[in-house]
């Protein structure tokens, strides 16, 4: 099934199946991660070209820890001491990496479509790190492996979602992905940030104006960061969002009593949340970075080492190599 | 002397629509009928073939002088040529701007090496900036034949005012990019379903609709002959069909590209990235719309040309613009003719006698007039590829694209600028 995947550009071009693929080669790679001796060398040899065209520290950290933990090397461009800042195109760039021979490109980028722009013309394989308000579809997989863990399964949960969507390539992503799971998505935040349009990216989407109403009912309750960088128009007062908008232990108890909170970070503590939430039992925000590992690890393995869908994985040789 | 014999001759002056001989001896049409014979004439023979009056482009980039790179006026001109256009109007965002007599005496000049008639189009405010009128009597002299800011609205209400009445007594047209700068704020397509999806920064409709409604207001405040610029949304088609009903002297002209694609082919891809961006399904069939009722003027290309690796990035980083000289009339016959929407006759009048009238002139195949002639079949099959236009710039969604009907001749002057190889038709 993954075999026929080469990139990975977004979620929306992803079937079920593909979804359910990658989270079951993920399962291996988390049981890994607590592991004491973290190294495997699957992927030895090879090189991941991480091309990071704007600040990220934790998807870079994890995709970096990921390929070191597959045992690959990896090539570092960082959007602050790169050539971009001498006006050196993103063709021209990958172009560069791509002469120093990596086994794929992992690329975060501010312009939506880059890194299908870097596919069309690169011979490797692609990761999309995230793209402008496009996708992050490796955040997407993470937080459905973290509600496959926590809530026993995937599919037909009641999804609210709180905060700026309309600039959230996690949003999309999660809706792309979590839509072809039958989940009815409830979208809550400030009125122009949250669009009608955004009704069409997936099957079963409501739009509320109070927050109370969006979680009445909630299964999985996703806090997006305020991305005050992708923000042109005038922001809203900080006042009224935490007033109107933040995720407090109040609001939480209007949710189902087993309700997921997630929030792909970096949190705002005591903007979008509340620090109690935040850190409380219903939180899934730190298993969300330790899965974010084993996602990645997954994908690299597959899309960088080419490993074919039947193949013994890596992480359960491993485990039973040490028993 | 040239005659071309065994022709369909339609032409929308005069409702025309016959088989007939046109004798052109020298720069003017000599004789108009059946069965001419001129012994000693070269013969042209038309048989199969639509003769028209001279196709005008209302609206093109020739980006000479200072953006050679780009595009030449003789590279441009020669692509319009293949794509039957005799006449085009080159929009003043060139460096420096044509916001004067020299610079548009420079661009005159140049122009007569060209392909086609090169008619140039005035700047409306000095460099474009907004603030202060440019020398547009001065132009106007030296061969302008519009002014306009393309690429940028007329900034105020108040200098609007001020270019409608000085243009109002000059007689000329005021055509403006309609746009509210202060609601594009950086997006770089339409606003809708797809722009949210792909998470690109839209433009919403009413940016363009908006605008328009502030000109067509101040057309009736100074009775000046008003444009609209490659109009792409209904709200300002609304906007013209209002004023028009009022006796107003506003018109419109609509892109081929923009009666054919809609913002759901964008998919990041460059050469679908354009101001006014692609529109929705639903304002590309209102545009279509206006073209077969009439309230559409004329069809114009905004041919568009950029180096292409300046449109080799990301696509919220590539210049606004596309290619148009060259599948324009295709693009009229496969969307708007061979579907039922108009009538061949309608297609021809919205590239001849439609922007004549915008820019006050006639336009008709009759014994004294200009030997501008556009030669074309309804029939010829061809594929358009890029990599072989004369242009400088490779921009085009129309790439590889299949076309049935195709410009045979270009007559300028009584000169055949330019003739299609028959033999690459599939008889």
């Amino acid at each position: 099934m993954l075999d026929r995947l080469q990139h990975l550009l977004g979620i929306e071009g992803l079937t079920r199946e593909q979804i359910t693929f990658i989270l079951d080669q993920s399962k291996p790679f988390q049981e890994f991660q607590r592991h004491p001796l973290k190294k495997l060398a699957t992927l030895r040899g090879k090189t991941v070209a991480l091309a990071f065209f704007e600040p990220s520290t934790r998807t870079r950290i994890s995709f970096a820890t990921a390929a070191a933990r597959l045992g690959a090397d990896t090539m570092n461009l960082q959007a602050e001491s790169s050539s971009l800042k001498k006006g050196e195109s993103l063709l021209d760039t990958v172009r560069t990496l791509e002469a120093m021979r990596p086994d794929g490109i992992v690329i975060r980028h501010s312009s939506s479509g880059a890194p299908q722009f870097v596919a069309e013309r690169l011979e490797i394989p692609v990761l999309n790190a995230g793209d402008g308000a496009h996708e992050h579809p490796t955040q997407g997989l993470l937080d459905a492996l973290t509600i496959r863990d926590r809530k026993g399964k995937l599919d037909g949960w009641n999804v609210t979602i709180l905060g700026d969507i309309l600039h959230s390539r996690v949003a999309r992503s999660n809706m792309h992905l979590l839509g072809k799971f039958g989940a009815k998505f409830t979208l809550c935040g400030p009125a122009m940030w949250v669009p009608r349009e955004l009704e069409c990216l997936a099957p079963n989407v409501r739009r509320v104006a109070r927050i109370e109403e969006a979680l009445d009912g909630a299964d999985i309750v996703m806090v997006l960061r305020v991305q005050t960088e992708r923000i042109h128009e005038p922001a809203l007062a900080a006042e009224e969002y935490i007033l109107q908008y933040q995720l407090t232990e109040e609001r939480l108890q209007l949710a189902r009593p087993d309700a997921l909170v997630l929030h792909p970070g970096p949190i705002i503590r005591g903007l979008e949340i509340d620090s109690v939430v935040a850190d409380g039992p219903q939180s899934g925000i730190l298993e969300q970075v330790t899965n974010g590992l084993a996602v990645r690890m997954a994908l690299l393995y597959h899309l960088v080492g080419g490993a074919p869908a039947d193949a013994p994985h890596p992480a359960k040789e491993r485990s039973n190599a040490a028993d | 002397m040239l005659l071309i014999k065994n022709g369909r001759v339609v032409d929308p002056a005069g409702r025309t629509d016959a088989a007939l001989d046109v004798l052109l001896d020298g720069e003017r049409i000599a004789q108009v009928s059946a069965n001419v014979s001129a012994p000693g004439a070269e013969i042209f023979d038309a048989k199969g073939l639509v003769v028209a009056p001279g196709f005008i482009d209302l609206h093109c980039h020739l980006r000479e002088p200072g953006q050679e790179l780009s595009e030449t006026i003789e590279t441009g001109t020669r692509a319009a040529a293949r794509g039957g256009f005799t006449a085009v109007c080159c929009m003043p965002n060139t460096q420096p701007v044509n916001d004067s007599a020299s610079v548009t005496r420079g661009i005159v000049e140049r122009a007569a090496a060209g392909s086609v008639r090169v008619w140039p189009i005035g700047a409306a405010s000095l460099g474009s900036k907004g603030e202060a009128l440019a020398e547009i009597a001065s132009m106007k002299d030296a061969g302008i034949v519009a002014v306009s800011d393309d690429g940028k609205p007329i900034a105020t209400a108040r200098l609007m005012r001020q270019v409608m009445d000085y243009c109002r007594a000059l007689d000329l047209p005021v055509i403006d990019h309609c746009e509210d700068p202060t609601l594009i704020a950086g997006g770089v397509m339409r606003e809708g379903p797809t722009s949210v999806k792909l998470g690109l920064k839209g433009i919403p409709a009413q940016s363009e609709t908006i605008c328009a409604g502030r000109d067509v207001e101040l057309a009736a405040l100074t009775g000046a002959r008003f444009h609209i610029a490659h109009m792409s949304t209904l709200g300002s088609l609304e906007y013209v069909r209002f004023a028009k009903r009022a006796g107003m002297r506003v018109t419109c002209e609509v892109t081929p590209h923009h009666f054919t694609l809609t913002d759901e082919d964008v998919h990041y891809n460059t050469n679908y990235k354009m101001n006014p961006p692609l529109a929705s399904r639903a304002d590309r069939e209102a545009l279509i719309q206006g073209l077969a009722d009439g309230s559409v003027d004329a069809i114009a290309t905004d041919h568009a040309p950029h180096h292409p690796a300046s449109k080799d990035v990301e696509f919220d980083r590539a210049p606004f613009g596309v290619m148009g000289f060259e599948t324009a009339l295709g693009l009229g016959l496969s969307e708007l003719v061979r579907p039922g929407k108009i009538s061949l006759m309608r297609l021809v009048e919205l590239f001849t006698t439609g922007p004549a009238r915008v820019l006050g002139l006639e336009r008709k195949i009759e014994a004294g007039e200009p030997a501008d002639l556009t030669i074309f079949s309804t029939e010829h099959e061809w594929t358009y590829r890029a990599a072989e236009s004369p242009s400088k710039s490779r921009n085009t969604p129309f790439d590889g694209r299949a076309f049935r009907g195709a410009a045979m001749a270009t007559i300028v002057g009584g000169r055949v600028v330019y003739r299609r190889q028959a033999a690459a038709s599939a008889s």
